[in-house]
């Protein structure tokens, strides 16, 4: 009886060691989302209803939600891509490693370089009067704004949001490919593949779990960046982080409730990104022992 | 093998260029604000500004209370979770990583929902308050950078044969976690320390929203106002990301080569 006693105090002092933590994620993180979340499916007084929801398929905020998932797919693809070739460049080009070190000490500065001054740095480079558009126009006579190109403008964002999304795919994907290892490369080279046999059938395979899941890491961090096109478009560029900035402001959707369902929206795809991350980073954690 | 060095120099040239247009353009457009000739009136403009001083300080402390707020509550988790609580790591790790997923802006709305002047913890009645509830924010927003620092750092100390050392030698709890833990994981804790003061500095959404007076919402307004100066604060801030970003690596690097005895 004392035994079992003695057990169960210690369990209760093991539980209240984590206590203080629980609390704060309880207060300032669970319970905050959960009560949009619950909100999103109730009338301003308080029945339950699918109304917000269906609302969020009325024709504007379609377009919002449209409009972030196209920048979002365009800065992760092109983030991805270019990181990927980056990364494959310091792992496996042959270059001298200052290059190594130099572009990984970048890219743990670039990533973070992200909200209000990365839309001041695009905008003295790439606006009506940026260092480029200047160049271009003065130098060979190139007007970059009568092509139609706009800074404020998805073309303009998806630009500017690789900024910190091409160092972060390369911060991610630089140990997955010190991971593979030589002696695959040489094991085929002796069977006779070619290095295009090599890529196809030894390292996409094995890498594509980091690829595909550092690509949708990417997109859910786009997808939740607000301060960086708020700062670059004001409110002109529809997207769903300004719309709910908005309205987050002065209830421009004139219902509470539908602003709870437009954050779950943003919860939901940016939730779903992040959980086929995450287990598609168990896969590719298999090849790295 | 050619061919795969030319791309690799290719690869390196193109990322070289487009990361490194943007910071010239920047700082290009920094200086031109006298006509006709470059100077570095648009950053006496900058530093000469009260309002750059004011909201510059306000940040500062921000990130000082959300270090030392967020020290206190992550390394005695993680301490706890690794010595006592080995079955619930996958729980605590999935919560620190909570962030992540719920987009910033989306967890500061819950708090204005939440907090707001007819709730439980009317917090956003006061400006103290209000301020409380930045830093929670803050500590919210840099909990999953922080834990894994820290916990990454635990990692390489033995947890149960220091606890049970100092405890032999007749240590109590805050002993033990101030003179004993704390020491042992600095690397850890300092890691976290940089990654969040680089990401509170700058931080926009969490400040405008909650209305507090911080770096970030004034940069958002010279931006709005003013021509020159927004390149100015641009090289500005991302010194700031430099240097953070700097010495977070100075710090691994020394913990490297000069591994802590556990």
């Amino acid at each position: 009886m004392k035994r079992t006693a003695l057990i169960d105090r210690r369990t209760v002092v093991d539980w209240l060691g984590i206590a203080p933590f629980m609390l704060f994620a309880l207060l300032f993180l669970i319970l905050p989302t959960l009560y949009l979340v619950t909100g999103a499916f109730l009338t301003p007084d308080g029945t339950f209803t699918f109304k917000n929801i269906a609302d969020l398929f009325s024709p504007s905020i379609l377009a919002a939600y449209w409009i972030s998932i196209k920048v979002s797919l365009a800065s992760s693809l092109g983030g991805a891509v270019i990181g990927f070739f980056l990364a494959w460049a310091i792992v496996m080009g042959g270059l001298p490693r200052v290059f190594r070190s130099g572009l990984l000490t970048f890219s743990g500065v670039a990533s973070n370089f992200a909200g209000v001054p990365l839309a001041f740095a695009f905008i003295a480079t790439l606006g009506r009067t940026g260092l480029v558009t200047v160049l271009l126009r003065d130098l060979i006579g190139f007007n970059l704004y009568s092509t139609g190109f706009n800074l404020l403008s998805f073309l303009g964002l998806t630009i500017t949001y690789m900024f910190f999304q091409i160092p972060l795919m390369v911060l991610i994907l630089t140990p997955a490919l010190d991971g593979m290892k030589r002696e695959w490369r040489e094991a085929s080279e002796i069977l006779g593949a070619s290095t295009w046999q090599y890529w196809r059938m030894i390292a996409l395979p094995i890498l594509w779990p980091s690829l595909l899941g550092t690509t949708l890491l990417l997109f859910a961090n786009a997808f939740g960046a607000v301060a960086t096109a708020y700062a670059l478009t004001g409110s002109s560029l529809n997207i769903v982080p300004i719309l709910l900035f908005a309205q987050i402001r002065g209830d421009v959707l004139h219902n509470p409730n539908l602003g709870y369902a437009l954050a779950l929206g943003m919860i939901v795809i940016t939730g779903l990104s992040n959980v086929l991350y995450i287990w598609l980073r168990s896969r590719a954690e298999r090849w790295q022992k | 093998m050619k061919t795969t060095r030319l791309l690799a120099w290719l690869a390196i040239a193109i990322g070289a260029i487009y990361f490194i247009v943007p910071l010239i353009g920047t700082f290009e457009f920094s200086l031109r604000m006298r006509r006709g000739e470059y100077s570095f009136d648009a950053y006496r403009s900058v530093f000469t500004d009260m309002q750059f001083r004011a909201t510059f300080g306000f940040s500062m402390l921000m990130a000082l209370f959300t270090i030392v707020f967020g020290m206190l509550l992550v390394v005695p988790t993680a301490y706890w979770v690794r010595l006592r609580l080995p079955q619930l790591r996958p729980v605590v790790e999935f919560i620190t990583l909570l962030p992540l997923v719920i987009p910033a802006i989306v967890i500061v709305f819950g708090y204005l929902r939440l907090y707001n002047s007819s709730s439980f913890l009317p917090l956003t009645n006061s400006t103290t308050g209000t301020n409380m509830l930045l830093v929670f924010s803050y500590m919210t927003l840099s909990l999953p950078y922080m834990y894994r620092a820290v916990d990454t750092a635990m990692r390489m100390i033995d947890v149960a044969t220091l606890t049970e050392a100092a405890e032999s030698l007749g240590a109590k709890w805050p002993t033990i976690l101030f003179r004993c833990i704390f020491p042992n994981v600095m690397s850890g804790v300092l890691s976290g320390a940089f990654i969040t003061f680089a990401i509170v500095m700058g931080e926009f959404t969490m400040a405008s929203l909650l209305n507090r007076p911080a770096f970030g919402p004034y940069l958002q307004l010279v931006g709005a106002n003013k021509a020159y100066e927004p390149s100015a604060l641009a090289i500005i801030a991302f010194a700031i990301t430099w240097l953070s970003m700097g010495l977070l690596q100075l710090v691994s690097r020394f913990h490297k080569t000069a591994p802590v005895k556990a």
